[in-house]
């Protein structure tokens, strides 16, 4: 029950890009084709999981015993741009295809403040999901950082589609491009304010 | 003195960094919910960007091709990091308010553009100067941002408010109001303000 | 412009400023942790003063209610208590609703102040700045008035449109009265 509270949470009611406005600069940039679309959401999904389970086991088991959280940000990144180049190694050794289809993208990520976000999020931040608040443990952040970044994609997804539909209209020159699309996203995060309070 | 101040005011309208080069998105409406808060955004971004363009122009020469980016990520985080603990240590109160968007500038492309961009290439002093300018720029962009918001959607301006008791229009302080409140500041700049 | 790479530069400059880095945030750290935590402090003595009466100190203690635990401040003057600052934790409508809530030692609440909330902006949120609402806490007598909110036939003025909040805020109030009773029984 608990981590269907957490996923409903994190893809609908606080959806990271429409709610919490993580990840918008890829948003933006990468969201005119569904296709792209597509390659850089499973992207994102696969490196913020990743990433959140490295950082949350280091800030557990090195930071916080030494008492140095103050290092938090300055680690995390590392790590994450660490974590990136390696996906990108092991992945152009062990599955072409898969990198064929990713691989573009995965530099693109290590500033991508999506992930940074979940990762400091889930190790900062105090949830209730129905429970009194508390710090998530493993689990529970990894459910979490995974419907994060299913939430990404769902987002992306809607938004591709919405921006391969205005590519054919006749936008006035002032709105072209940028303009027209940050107000679409901001109706689609108006539908999605509609879920709001539904999980506590 | 004439390029001095051009590199300033380059960074104001003809490479703004929020409506022209469209870096920084993430803070930009994420803080914005009162013209106070995306003054604080943008000074405190101001504040790690002239810094690390500082350091990165001096560091630049000697720092190896292949590693360039993890060094440079290393220098503005570690300023990042001491902007944290100087804010929870005197400016508590928008420290909370920043809340997450205050380590996330490690990350804001703004930062690592310049550096790349600016500062591996030129002096101290004009990596300051562009530090400075499109620090200004953005920090502008912000204000101008948050006071519409606030204007809108609580009725108030940089904490003022003029229509008493009264609601104002919620959604403008919430997400769409600044996803809706960017797109059409944008859309007044490219028809005013930018020249083709 | 930049030098050429190879193995012994590349983790001689990473390694370099990767220990220069941790030697400044070290240093900054040492010389920030005293005014952060004089920072926290001023917060909860802020907090505290807000919710109690005029008190010479205090002393952080914690209690167990109902198999639920809080923590408190006890403030003290010429040695005879003049109320508890109780820190109460609910679920509101956005997230965690955290209060200070000042119960004097005959049970009737002083004041209460919000020490931290997720609500709506402009509705919930309202619960930390609508003066009406947060006035009818001064003073609120639990043995003469019931501490549920007006909808649900109690005597608690909820924030318009914000039943939800209201209700959290009541209901973390309670929490911290019934703490308090425990203590003195």
């Amino acid at each position: 029950m608990e981590y269907f509270l957490i996923i409903i949470s994190a893809i609908f009611v606080n959806n990271i890009v429409l709610a919490q406005f993580l990840g918008i600069c890829p948003y933006l940039g990468v969201s005119n084709k569904l296709s792209t679309a597509t390659g850089m959401s499973m992207a994102v999904c696969f490196v913020i999981t990743l990433a959140t389970l490295v950082t949350f086991l280091i800030n557990k088991y090195l930071l916080v015993p030494f008492q140095l959280e103050f290092l938090q940000t300055i680690a995390f990144i590392l790590v994450i741009a660490a974590l990136v180049q390696m996906v990108e190694i092991v992945l152009k050794k062990v599955s072409p295809s898969l990198y064929q289809a990713l691989g573009i993208f995965l530099p693109l990520i290590t500033t991508n403040c999506a992930v940074l976000g979940v990762a400091i999020t889930v190790v900062t931040k105090e949830f209730t999901f129905g429970l009194p608040s508390h710090l998530l443990n493993l689990g529970e952040a990894l459910v979490y950082a995974f419907a994060t970044s299913l939430g990404y994609g769902l987002a992306m997804v809607i938004f591709a589609g919405i921006r391969e539909h205005l590519a054919l209209c006749d936008v006035p020159k002032a709105f072209k491009g940028v303009p027209i699309a940050l107000v679409s996203v901001g109706i689609l995060a108006l539908a999605f304010m509609g879920f709001s309070g539904m999980v506590k | 003195m004439a390029k001095n101040w051009k590199l300033i005011t380059d960074g104001l309208v003809k490479n703004n960094p929020t409506f022209v080069l469209l870096l920084g998105m993430c803070p930009t409406l994420a803080t914005t919910t009162s013209a106070i808060n995306g003054l604080s955004m943008g000074l405190a971004t101001l504040f790690v960007l002239v810094l690390s363009n500082v350091v990165i122009s001096l560091i630049a020469p000697v720092v190896p091709d292949k590693v360039h980016i993890p060094v440079y990520i290393v220098v503005i985080a570690t300023f990042v990091t001491l902007l944290q603990l100087l804010m929870q240590a005197y400016t508590p109160a928008v420290y909370e308010t920043l809340g997450l968007f205050i380590p996330l500038i490690v990350v804001n492309c703004i930062v690592l553009g310049r550096a790349e961009a600016f500062a591996s290439k030129n002096g101290v002093g004009a990596s300051a100067l562009d530090g400075i300018g499109v620090g200004i720029g953005f920090t502008l962009a912000l204000t101008v941002l948050g006071l519409v918001r606030e204007v809108l959607g609580s009725g108030s301006a940089f904490g003022f408010n003029f229509i008493g008791g009264r609601d104002g229009m919620l959604a403008f302080v919430m997400a769409p109001g600044a996803f809706l409140c960017l797109g059409y500041l944008m859309v007044l700049f490219n028809k005013f303000l930018k020249k083709d | 412009m930049a030098a050429v790479s190879n193995l012994k530069n590349m983790t001689l400059v990473l390694g370099l400023t990767c220990l220069l880095c941790s030697a400044v945030l070290g240093g900054a750290y040492a010389l920030t942790k005293n005014p952060i935590d004089a920072a926290a402090v001023a917060k909860t003595n802020k907090a505290v003063g807000a919710v109690l009466p005029a008190f010479d100190e205090t002393s952080y203690e914690s209690v167990e209610v109902d198999g639920k635990t809080y923590n408190y401040y006890k403030a003290v003057k010429g040695g005879e208590t003049v109320g508890y600052a109780v820190e109460s934790t609910v679920v509101g409508f956005g997230g965690p609703l955290s209060l200070m809530v000042g119960v004097t030692p005959d049970g009737v609440v002083y004041n209460t102040s919000v020490l931290s909330h997720a609500e709506t902006p402009g509705l919930g949120a309202k619960c930390n700045t609508d003066a009406k609402f947060m006035a009818q806490w001064e003073g609120f007598d639990p043995s003469a008035k019931i501490l549920s909110v007006k909808k649900d036939g109690g005597d608690v003025d909820a924030i318009t449109a914000s039943t939800i909040t209201s209700r959290a805020y009541t209901e973390a109030v309670k929490n911290a009265v019934n703490a308090v009773k425990a203590m003195e029984d």
